[in-house]
């Protein structure tokens, strides 16, 4: 048997997040990619894992209600809506869910701060937040680390049009919702604010985080170095992740900005954020597929 | 036949920038009673960038948003009650469920040119409640007027009753002007609008070739209290609409008197056309980042205009204020270079 000793996954939804998912899943030693289902053989997408030689399905979730055994984990890339729905469904078959879509069912992961924690418990929804919390939560964690009572967190990222899919357009009040209360959960910040910008230039602008904090007499070498030692933690799965502004106090704040490129798998460079989401949700598949955890599924 | 034209004044919002969000409860409170004795149709209050947006990335408002609201629904009777949204900084729950309580009349909800699929929900929320949605579309001369089209349908597949396009950079000349707001006329089947910025100098002549060109609702602000280099400047507008029989609906004398309580509101200064918003109209970048431009150039040391021109470069739209500290930063570190 070929699959031996490789976890199974399946992608439900066809749109760029699940497509540059499947590109990066084509890669791992400990993942094989058994189903990519969408809803549209014409899709770019489905296209794209035609090519690759993957099993398509245009029937979305069905396809695995259909056949239960062909994953044991699902990456489902859909919108927040629909997860709603699909998390029904996969609970009762027994799958284990990373959920890539700001419907925040499961537990907030960021993998730099929590991932052994999300291991435990028999938790089976993985919630990856969304792409603007995965760069900046970190940060604000950090910040976190030598500061315990700050005051308010705002996080602002811009990310070129093209690269949000129709569902990223649809979901920008749960993009909002889903990245404020991350922020609040892994910083303890009394206040916590998320924007995020689609900048329409082109070329496309490199994906780019800016964090603020405010904060009574920020000790600025201590931030620094937690800040320092968090991007290292980052770019161990995220190799694009880069630091431009380091913590800079401006006022009554504490400014970072960070940038992120990708590493140019299904949509060009510019795409940071299909990466930084991307990559954290394949951290997380290939602690679950190297522990264990689905032996008896 | 005399041309209607629909009015709307985003003094109380745009202005906002001006004065970076620190408008006054008594500046709301004067500026509504005057503009609804003049009879301007809709003012359009709140943080510059809509309701939701006040934050660091664009500068906190010193009144919240619910204030705002029932300060200025108080004080308007016959004028209509106007906001600005644009996802991305606001959402439903936060924002659009408030400002329907607190009796907000007209709801425009804007995106950046090419980004219209993102008012959808919005917009079909707004509608659902039965209120009136304008959708509009910002720094619309970063795209083609076919493309501005596109966008616009969408929109009003999603039920706009209007759209405006917003020259944010102030970098449209006359011509520009026509040939969008025809295409648009053209092609939609619900009115067109033109807010107009004043860095080139040209706000009142692209607004009188919008209305030229078929759009009815044009914007303008008192003394032209608005981002950058200002808005259309509104008692200017209304006598010059005037003059050509464009009908507004707005008393001369009242909405003169308007300006010269905002002269005495609006302190320290009204916008005027300073050096720095002419590069900003040529560099093509949003009027609102004159302030945070300037700050920048102090801070780094470096040439406010070498900042414009760069972010220009850049394609920076409004929303990505922190892209001028970077700028900034890269500028100083070539100086620095340059003079060891």
């Amino acid at each position: 048997m070929t699959l031996r000793g490789k976890l199974k996954v399946a992608i439900i939804g066809s749109g760029n997040i699940g497509t540059d998912l499947l590109i990066k899943i084509m890669r791992s030693e400990h993942m094989i990619c058994t189903l990519f289902a969408g809803r549209n053989f014409n899709s770019a997408g489905m296209k794209r894992a035609n090519l690759l030689g993957v099993t398509i399905s245009d029937r979305g979730i069905e396809a695995i209600v259909n056949d239960p055994a062909i994953c044991d984990l699902v990456f489902d890339c859909t919108s927040a809506h629909a997860h709603i729905e699909h998390w029904a469904i996969l609970e009762k078959l027994g799958k284990y869910v990373i959920d890539m879509t700001p419907a925040k069912l499961g537990v907030f992961c960021i993998p730099a701060i929590n991932a052994a924690e999300c291991l435990n418990g028999g938790i089976r929804n993985i919630n990856m937040i969304t792409c603007g919390g995965q760069s900046s939560i970190p940060i604000a964690n950090a910040i976190a680390q030598v500061h315990n009572n700050i005051e308010y967190i705002e996080v602002a990222s811009s990310i070129a049009s093209r690269s949000a899919g129709p569902a990223t357009r649809h979901n920008l009040d749960e993009y909002i919702e889903t990245t404020q209360d991350a922020l609040q959960n892994f910083s303890n910040a009394r206040r916590t604010k998320a924007i995020l910008i689609l900048n329409p230039a082109n070329p496309p602008i490199d994906m780019q985080t800016t964090i603020y904090a405010k904060i009574a007499n920020p000790d600025l070498p201590a931030i620094h170095s937690a800040v320092m030692a968090m991007v290292e933690k980052l770019k161990a799965y995220v190799p694009g992740y880069k630091l431009i502004v380091p913590p800079t106090i401006e006022g009554d704040k504490v400014i970072t900005t960070i940038k992120v490129l990708g590493a140019g798998d299904y949509l060009p460079q510019y795409a940071g954020n299909l990466d930084i989401i991307n990559c954290a949700a394949i951290a997380m598949a290939e602690l679950i597929a190297t522990s264990n955890l689905t032996s008896e599924a | 036949m005399t041309k209607k034209i629909l009015i709307s004044d985003p003094t109380l919002r745009d202005g906002n920038h001006a004065v970076r969000h620190q408008l006054s409860r008594e500046s709301f409170i004067a500026y509504c009673r005057a503009a609804e004795a003049a009879g301007v149709p809709i003012v359009e209050v709140g943080h510059g960038n809509g309701l939701g947006a006040s934050s660091m990335l664009v500068g906190e408002c010193s009144l919240t948003d619910d204030e705002i609201l029932s300060l200025s629904r108080a004080n308007l009777i016959n004028s209509k009650l106007g906001i600005h949204v644009i996802p991305g900084f606001c959402t439903i729950k936060n924002d659009l469920v408030k400002a329907i309580e607190a009796g907000v009349d007209v709801f425009r909800v804007a995106s950046h040119c090419t980004e219209a699929d993102i008012t959808d929900r919005h917009i079909g929320y707004i509608r659902q409640a039965g209120k009136q949605a304008f959708g509009v579309l910002m720094m619309s001369h970063m795209t083609s007027p076919a493309i501005l089209l596109e966008e616009s349908k969408k929109m009003e597949s999603y039920g706009a009753e209007a759209i405006i396009i917003m020259d944010s950079a102030g970098a449209y000349f006359p011509e520009d002007v026509t040939e969008r707001i025809s295409t648009l006329v053209d092609g939609l089947n619900i009115p067109v609008g033109f807010h107009g910025h004043n860095n080139l100098g040209m706000a009142i002549i692209n607004s009188v070739n919008a209305v030229n060109a078929g759009a009815t609702i044009i914007d303008g602000t008192i003394r032209g209290f608005g981002a950058g280099a200002g808005n259309t400047q509104l008692e200017v507008l209304v006598a010059v609409f005037e003059r050509l029989g464009f009908e507004t609906g707005i008393n001369l004398y009242k909405i003169l008197d308007a300006a010269d309580i905002a002269e005495k509101e609006f302190n320290p200064v009204a916008p005027h056309v300073s050096p720095l918003s002419i590069v900003s109209g040529l560099a093509g970048v949003f009027s609102g980042f004159s302030k945070p431009v300037g700050r920048a150039a102090q801070d780094y040391h470096v040439d406010p205009r070498d900042i414009f021109f760069e972010l220009g470069k850049r394609n920076a739209v409004a929303g990505q204020e922190s892209l001028i500290i970077e700028v900034a930063r890269e500028l100083a570190a070539l100086n620095s270079v340059k003079d060891s």
